[in-house]
């Protein structure tokens, strides 16, 4: 079914006759309605980062007169760029969201400026004045979600080892472990995580080896941040760990080891972009939230969660759902002992700092690099 | 135990549970083909049926909640696929590596469309037998689960070396491998070898594919291979069409696959990328230091496209 819509886009695009003909006919016939385009990384069910973007999709689809086109695995190469430029002149497209962190520069920078009247959200990058004012990004903070696990982690292991199973050593995903990390070391100012990374978003042979390696280590409690956590999340429990999950909820994979998890809460955040552009109102352009703008949200927490961590987690989100919580603030010291945040300084959400993370914090065993 | 941790010593262990966890799939893919490059003809598609099978394999299992029968059914589908690359390739004129390919892609194509509703429910696993009761210390016992599809495998290895050089049917792959002429003298029919052997072969690579979906990492999804199926049809060519060193291939491909894993969790944490590459850079390494400019590969059947 996708082959087919593919070639035909790409035969299409290779006749630039047939190609402007039904750019117009297309266009012509969608006026009436707005149609929204979202390019995936992944398959659309992975149980994690893509199926979280297909959910806001689907509820997308629900809202009247507003068309939704798909396309799934499309890599973070120029192939980005042809999908756009086919949702656009084919579909008659007028907002996409390209979901997936590798395609921001310099591919969507480079189609806002091509299409100036079509509108660009894209999730994960970090949009600057120089780049075109079409072009949108955001995020959720789901390091507060993550917090709140490290925070259930922390009292749940027995060891005092975490583990963390990591893709690539971005800013995102720095920042994921170091805010699980924190959370724990509220809990259990002893605990530490180790992390590993298994080089790219979805690799299930290195995931499950990581995972079992974590646990040979001693590691009790295991999290992650790839793009599907099927793998770690069963792994896990069948060698008897404890998990918190990422992206979507996964307790039905692992009801008795699942604590809880952060995930996304795109359902929400879709719709209400898609009814801003359709009413002419303008999205910020850097638009960024985290538990209080209900971006992201906590997983219910498993039978195993113990009523003091319950009460402490709950007691956090509370301070997070009031805005009066800060996770980086300083002193911050990272693995090596270099002070990364000076005493006094509070990185509140916002900050763009936090978005160019390059260390891990005290705590974690790894490295960068 | 006061301290669950053994340092150290977790790295060869890692490297060891490694190679008897991620090894299977290699076995299989490397043994079944093996035989039909014994017969004179490469399936490249290997990598297609491997993902077909690992799809098929989760589904059965799924349905039928007998993660055996997801077993037979992913060794029927290699099978079927095995029969119609060498359906294809005895037409006249038609070159067996360009079928090869189409069928890889068709067969991950094939998969990820009829897997896409597998990639949620959780489907029945294979069950492992614990061969670490003698131990008392936990990662050892974990190492030592062992799923008995590596056990057949490894039976498997010696049994094909031994078949290939003493009993009948061995002797007709090896003869329509090295010499079609021979055969048809003989009386044989050289195409109906190639069928039977590139089947063989298929059914082989499909349980090689089951293994993945139902035991390690044990779930359907479409990053699932990531390769296995092609690195497993180049390590034949590697381990020169023997099946014993078939079988010591895919254990150091299993190990080294485990061994970037393993040392970031000991703290070894630099040069990660370089780890997780130790695979290929083996097969480099060994394929640098037995090569030679003044003879064509040893063991290479003569009828290969490759080689002819």
């Amino acid at each position: 079914m996708d082959f087919g819509r593919i070639s035909r886009r790409h035969l299409l695009q290779g006749s630039a006759a047939l190609a402007l003909g039904s750019t117009l006919g297309i266009r012509g016939a969608a006026a009436a309605e707005t149609t929204v385009g979202f390019i995936y990384v992944g398959s659309r069910d992975d149980y994690g980062y893509n199926q979280a973007h297909a959910q806001g999709a689907a509820a997308v689809k629900k809202l009247p007169g507003i068309k939704v086109v798909e396309e799934e695995k499309v890599p973070e190469t120029d192939a980005v760029e042809k999908t756009i430029e086919s949702m656009v002149n084919l579909d008659g497209a007028t907002l996409l969201f390209p979901t997936s962190f590798g395609y921001y520069n310099p591919h969507v920078v480079k189609m806002a400026a091509k299409f100036p009247k079509l509108h660009f959200e894209h999730c994960g990058g970090l949009w600057t004045d120089k780049d075109p004012k079409n072009a949108g990004s955001y995020f959720g903070y789901i390091d507060e979600a993550q917090y709140i696990s490290g925070i259930v982690a922390g009292y749940s292991t027995k060891s005092g080892k975490l583990g963390f199973v990591a893709a690539k050593p971005i800013p995102q995903v720095l920042r994921n472990i170091n805010a699980f990390t924190l959370g724990a070391r509220l809990a259990n100012p002893k605990a530490t995580t180790q992390v590993i990374f298994t080089g790219d978003w979805s690799m299930p042979v290195k995931e499950a080896e990581a995972t079992n390696s974590l646990i040979d280590q001693g590691v009790d409690v295991l999290t992650c941040h790839v793009d599907g956590p099927k793998t770690m999340v069963e792994n896990a429990a069948r060698r008897g760990a404890m998990v918190c999950g990422y992206h979507v909820n996964q307790s039905p994979l692992a009801p008795k080891a699942y604590l809880t998890g952060a995930e996304w809460n795109w359902e929400a955040l879709y719709p209400k972009f898609v009814k801003m552009i359709v009413a002419g109102e303008a999205i910020p352009n850097f638009y960024r939230g985290g538990l209080k703008e209900e971006i992201v949200k906590v997983s219910p927490y498993g039978e195993m969660v113990s009523a003091e961590a319950r009460k402490h987690a709950d007691d956090v989100k509370a301070k997070f759902m009031s805005g009066e919580f800060t996770i980086f603030k300083g002193p911050l010291v990272d693995n090596k002992g270099k002070t990364v945040i000076a005493s006094g300084t509070d990185r509140g959400q916002q900050d763009p700092e936090l978005e160019k993370m390059d260390y891990l914090v005290e705590g974690v065993i790894g490295a960068t690099a | 135990m006061a301290d669950a941790s053994l340092g150290l010593w977790t790295v060869p262990l890692a490297v060891f549970g490694g190679a008897i966890r991620v090894s299977t799939p290699f076995l299989f893919v490397s043994l079944g083909e093996c035989i039909t490059e014994r017969s004179g003809r490469i399936n490249l598609g290997l990598e297609g049926t491997l993902v077909m099978g690992a799809m098929s394999a989760y589904g059965i299992s799924y349905l039928s909640g007998s993660p055996w029968l997801g077993v037979l059914a992913a060794g029927i589908t290699g099978a079927l696929f095995g029969a119609l690359h060498a359906g294809i390739c005895s037409l006249p004129r038609v070159n067996d590596i360009a079928v090869g390919i189409a069928l890889m892609l068709l067969g991950t194509g094939l998969a990820f469309f009829l897997g896409k509703p597998l990639i949620e429910p959780t489907a029945a696993r294979l069950p492992a037998i614990d061969f670490g009761w003698w131990s008392d210390i936990p990662q050892v016992r974990a190492a030592l689960r062992i799923n008995v599809l590596f056990l057949i495998g490894v039976a498997i290895a010696p049994l094909l070396y031994w078949a290939f050089r003493t009993t009948r049917w061995g002797l007709l792959i090896r003869t329509a491998g090295e010499s079609a002429d021979a055969a048809r003298a003989m009386g044989h029919s050289v195409l109906l070898i190639r069928l039977r052997a590139t089947m063989v072969g298929g059914f082989l690579a499909g349980i090689g594919g089951s293994f993945l979906s139902l035991f390690y990492p044990g779930s359907w999804n479409e990053g699932l291979s990531s390769g296995q199926g092609i690195t497993a049809v180049a390590l034949v060519i590697f381990a020169r069409w023997d099946p014993m060193l078939c079988l010591w291939a895919s254990l150091a491909f299993g190990g080294a696959a485990a061994l970037g894993p393993a040392l970031q969790s000991v703290g070894v944490t630099s040069g990660y990328h370089l780890f997780n590459a130790a695979p290929y850079i083996l097969t480099l390494a060994i394929m640098i230091i037995t090569c030679s400019p003044k003879r064509t590969l040893t063991g290479a059947p003569a009828e290969l496209s490759i080689t002819r």
